[in-house]
């Protein structure tokens, strides 16, 4: 390791400096939230009863995770988001791939993707429900449903941007179409299909949350349902912050992945 | 001596629903075994489909193709093909992009491997077989392009403005590397430039293909008094202006 200068090392400290203030201003914030609305629930400027407060939201996460209540329905959340984000990741490569091998009904389809991609998909739900019943089966194809056309479009685009002369080169090598798949676009898509893993995995969240409103027993969005109607608002805010906080850890996790990939 | 290969009329157009344009019209030209041919014209004559055409990557609407080995074998040549850019892809080492070829037509034998090491070791860049493409110099992204495809072993190589994405110190010392390597390995060589000087300093043979749709206007052997011809010498042999001149009045029609 080289001396630093001086001027290097006050360059540094500065930067450590900026990056702690800006720590500090984030969970200020967070902790000036809490204690507003900690503090004027107490007071009765606001009704408790409507809007709870962080410490009786937190006695009754306790009490949840001593019952084991709580774990029960965020695990199973989380299962019904992966499973349909795994379908959704694996259902839309193939899809592109075969896309772009047959450009003929990729144009065809076009127009048929698009609007399926822009339709709400919370729309569907109900019909959802009417042809596969109430159950887990409905949620996670709902959940699908809500990532799947854009996916499907996002990872599509990005393979027939894949630079001409590049799959040309692998023609001048003497492969053949299937290796400009193989050995060109599928790994040079690779930063595209991590970036669309991304967004899908929020998307996921949220069919799998839509799907629970209308056909669940258990999970985030069933308890998010279930206690709006029978009014206990510490509940329903509760498991509202869960899921703040289950759709920031799936997203970190993502991250993760991909940074660990790409490196 | 017997051509390598005999353009003999061809001619294509190009196909669009504004109308047909003619690109290449009767051209015929002999490649000889060992030779570099440079190929020039204006811009947009269809120097590139010509190379396309020959690498078999497109079909010509008219003419034909005819090749002779001396061993009597009736294979159609190994094309070997240069492109603009280097296209090394940034997933894969310096070593994998060198396989590529061999992964590709499934000829990743240990004798081969063995071949793809040993031009490595030649060519200075055998150090670098497991640096990522992005950390190498231009010039040495063009010497692993080209020994990505000198592993296939192929008989012709086509190079299709080679140098054009290389700034010009750059573009002198790969132009003299690439052309050093091609005659150690005793290529038949046909490259595209739009550089008359580049032409005239690595070719044997110049044919001026005239505008589009593109017929061959002249074909001019380089003769230069030079004890041992590379690129960079032959700029200071004597002919070496009058040659320019000329090629600059076939192109400008003076």
């Amino acid at each position: 390791m080289n001396e630093l200068s001086k001027n290097q090392i006050s360059f540094l400290q500065e930067q450590q400096k900026r990056k702690r203030h800006i720590m500090i201003s984030k969970l200020c914030i967070l902790f000036l939230f809490l204690g507003i609305w900690e503090v004027s629930a107490n007071l009765g400027i606001i009704d408790s009863f409507f809007f709870s407060s962080p410490s009786r939201i937190i006695v009754l996460l306790i009490e949840m995770m001593v019952d084991g209540s709580i774990f029960h329905h965020i695990g199973i959340t989380v299962l019904e988001t992966l499973i349909s984000f795994f379908l959704v990741v694996l259902i839309s490569i193939l899809a592109a791939m075969f896309l772009w091998s047959c450009p003929r009904i990729s144009t065809i389809l076009e127009p048929y993707l698009v609007v399926l991609n822009s339709l709400p998909k919370s729309a569907l739900a109900p019909l959802l429900i009417v042809w596969l019943g109430t159950g887990m089966t409905t949620i996670i194809v709902a959940g699908i449903s809500v990532a799947i056309f854009g996916s499907i479009i996002n990872l599509y685009t990005a393979f027939i941007q894949v630079d001409n002369d590049k799959a040309k080169l692998i023609y001048t090598l003497g492969g053949k179409r299937f290796d400009v798949l193989k050995k060109l676009i599928l790994p040079g898509s690779i930063p595209t299909i991590l970036s669309t893993m991304k967004v899908n995995i929020g998307l996921s969240l949220v069919g799998v949350i839509i799907g629970e409103f209308l056909a669940a027993r258990a999970g985030l969005g069933y308890l998010i349902i279930y206690s709006s109607q029978v009014f206990q608002l510490n509940t329903l805010i509760l498991s509202i912050l869960l899921l703040c906080a289950l759709a920031m850890l799936l997203y970190q996790l993502l991250c993760f992945i991909e940074k660990k990939y790409t490196h | 001596m017997q051509p390598i290969l005999k353009l003999n009329n061809i001619s294509y157009s190009y196909h669009s629903i504004h109308g047909e344009i003619p690109a290449l019209d009767n051209i015929s030209f002999d490649v000889l075994p060992g030779e570099f041919i440079s190929l020039i014209g204006p811009s947009g004559c269809g120097k590139s489909t010509l190379l396309s055409i020959i690498a078999r990557l497109e079909t010509p609407e008219g003419g034909t193709i005819s090749f002779y080995h001396p061993d009597g074998s009736i294979h159609y040549p190994r094309i070997g093909y240069m492109l603009q850019r280097d296209h090394l892809f940034e997933w894969r080492s310096v070593y994998k992009n060198v396989l590529l070829g061999l992964e590709l037509n499934h000829k990743l034998t240990d004798e081969n491997l063995e071949k793809a090491d040993e031009m490595l070791r030649k060519y200075e860049l055998y150090q670098f077989k497991d640096k990522k493409p992005s950390e190498l110099s231009g010039g040495m992204r063009q010497r692993v392009a080209l020994i990505r495809t000198l592993v296939l072993e192929p008989e012709i190589l086509l190079l299709d403005e080679p140098f054009s994405a290389l700034d010009y110190q750059t573009r002198l010392s790969v132009a003299d590397d690439i052309y050093t390597i091609i005659k150690n390995e005793q290529k038949t060589a046909l490259m595209v430039t739009h550089d008359l000087s580049e032409a005239i300093s690595l070719g044997d043979r110049i044919i001026v293909l005239s505008e589009r749709p593109a017929t061959v206007q002249n074909i001019i052997p380089i003769k230069l008094s030079l004890e041992q011809k590379t690129p960079f010498t032959s700029r200071s042999a004597p002919e070496f202006k009058s040659y320019f001149n000329m090629l600059w009045k076939e192109l400008h029609h003076e």
